[in-house]
């Protein structure tokens, strides 16, 4: 069933841990409760977002640096 | 040569602080400003506004060409860089004196050799200032530097030369971690500063954090006394006051003058800030760095000296001598400043973005609040979470602290969390109504107290509802 990552806090996204490492994840890899999806910057301090479902990622519905609103969906899982 | 118009590269209460300067010195004023702060205060009170571009400070507040062009594009004729962004950006400052404008601040040249953490330190002990002990200059043989601190003694911290806030810190507690933590200090400087030079310094354990405010103006330099800046959470400063209560008037003198004499001795031009840390227990006080800008907790010197040093700088980047003298510079009375962040103290310091739904600002006499805030103003995620600062005056630190409690009392600010009510609880510590603190004193008592602010905080929220 499909499922949606929201962002709990406004802010700047990122889908990586710092500029010089690979995406938490990419279209196609599996995500369990709990896994890190990406990062969210507000406030110059960065928040883990971490997957309240399971299932495959379909999309990324933000691209990385976007700055996002609380509530906003990030990543859609199928 | 006076300054006819002012470009603001900076945002927030800084922002507001300067044009206001400005404008009362009579300069015409243009703000800059990203996509995510069109609607903030300092785009409202200045006479023009430009947008440099996107939320994030690296494309916009960080973006030189695009300054360079709004000063242009609007026949600025100077810069005031605020502080942080671009404020201790040597190459920036240069850039706008190669564009033909004044830079509100010192040389570039001074800029990146007092940026220079290593260097910095070794100018300081050529002007005879106290250093903490440590290398000189920057380490380049291990091993040599592994036997330095094992004479200095342990724990020793190692530095990044070009780091800053902060950041780039390790602390060896004995040879073997030394020896295991220098080379990675060094290769962390390099991947995040772009330089691995890396210098060490002795450990001051209990140190109080002073700092001397200074104005050059390229020739003579002057001090106007002291802060003490010690209450700090994770190297950040949230309560500064004026002057000092640790320092005894013979300290006081020795350290304020030696600040002005680093400042003479670099050919300082515009206002900026000589830090030390200082030993209760001994007494003796060490250079740590100078920072060569505004600094957030300059309104406490205004508030003891009465001088606008924002305007001082200004003045001075147009052209004109120090208009004060050493012995004109007096101090009356006592003034806290306390940082209001848009945090929320109950639950780990987390930011707290959102809309102003009330704003009632404290005011009568020896009370000042330097914001940028208004009713129905949204807070935007993307940059540092200061809203504004509150600032009082009283004739002495028990008056100023009393006059802290009612000010914050006065104050409402609905829809975001802030900081207040962690000054509230600190006003009821001993330890800061005595003024015994050191600069690793906040951390541990936050620990202890976090749910004394929680408290605080709920009968915060029942009087309100």
């Amino acid at each position: 069933m499909a499922h949606e990552i929201k962002s709990p806090i406004p802010g700047t996204f990122y889908r990586k841990p710092s500029p010089d490492e690979p995406p938490y994840k990419e279209v196609g890899d599996s995500v369990a409760k709990g896994d890190t999806i990406g990062l969210v910057e507000v406030m110059k301090t960065f928040h883990e977002v971490k997957a309240d479902g399971e299932g495959t990622v379909a999309s990324y519905e933000v691209e990385d640096t976007d700055p996002v609103t609380a509530g906003q969906v990030l990543v859609k899982l199928d | 040569m006076g300054i006819h118009k002012l470009l603001i590269a900076n945002r927030g209460e800084i922002a507001v602080r300067v044009i206001r300067a400005a404008l009362d010195l009579g300069i015409a004023t243009v703000q800059v400003h990203s996509d995510a702060d069109a609607d903030m205060l300092a785009v409202r009170i200045a006479d023009e506004a430009v947008n440099i571009g996107p939320a994030q400070a690296a494309k916009s507040y960080l973006n030189t060409e695009a300054i360079l062009k709004a000063a242009k594009d609007t026949g600025a004729d100077a810069i005031h860089p605020g502080y942080g962004f671009l404020s201790e950006n040597g190459a920036f400052a240069q850039a706008v004196e190669d564009a033909g404008m004044i830079f509100v601040g010192p040389s570039g040249e001074t800029i990146k050799l007092m940026g220079d953490k290593a260097a910095a330190r070794a100018q300081a002990a050529k002007a005879g200032v106290p250093t903490v002990p440590g290398s000189d200059g920057v380490i380049t043989d291990m091993e040599e530097a592994a036997g330095l601190a094992v004479q200095i003694g342990f724990p020793v911290m190692i530095k990044a030369s070009a780091g800053g806030g902060g950041r780039g810190i390790r602390i060896a507690e004995d040879a073997e971690s030394f020896r295991k933590l220098a080379p990675q200090a060094s290769s962390e400087a390099k991947a995040a500063f772009g330089d691995g030079g890396i210098y060490i310094e002795k450990v001051i354990e209990r140190a109080r954090h002073i700092e001397v405010q200074i104005l050059g103006d390229g020739t003579d330099a002057i001090h106007c006394w002291e802060r003490e800046c010690s209450l700090q959470r994770r190297r950040q400063k949230v309560w500064e006051e004026a002057p000092s209560t640790a320092l005894d008037e013979e300290t006081r003198q020795t350290i304020c003058a030696s600040a002005a004499d680093l400042a003479r001795s670099v050919g300082y031009r515009g206002a900026g800030t000589v830090e030390y840390l200082y030993d209760d227990e001994t007494g003796k006080f060490y250079f740590i760095e100078m920072n060569t800008r505004i600094q957030v907790e300059h309104p406490v010197t205004e508030m003891i000296t009465g001088l606008d040093l924002v305007a001082e700088m200004i003045r001075i980047a147009g052209g004109e001598p120090l208009r004060h003298k050493q012995g004109d510079i007096g101090r009356t009375g006592h003034s806290i400043e306390v940082r209001l962040n848009a945090e929320d103290p109950s639950n780990g310091f987390m930011p707290f973005p959102g809309t102003v739904s009330a704003l009632e600002v404290p005011t009568g006499p020896g009370v000042r609040f330097d914001h940028m805030l208004y009713y129905g103003y949204t807070v935007p995620p993307f940059y540092d979470s200061l809203l504004g600062k509150l600032i009082v005056h009283g004739e002495t630190r028990e008056a100023a602290c009393a006059r802290l409690a009612r000010a914050l009392a006065e104050l409402r600010i609905g829809g975001l969390a802030t900081t207040a009510p962690l000054f509230q609880a600190l006003l009821d510590a001993d330890d800061v109504k005595q003024n015994r603190v050191h600069t690793k004193w906040l951390e541990p008592w936050l620990e202890t107290h976090g749910d004394t602010i929680a408290r605080k905080m709920q009968t915060e929220g029942d009087t309100a509802a």
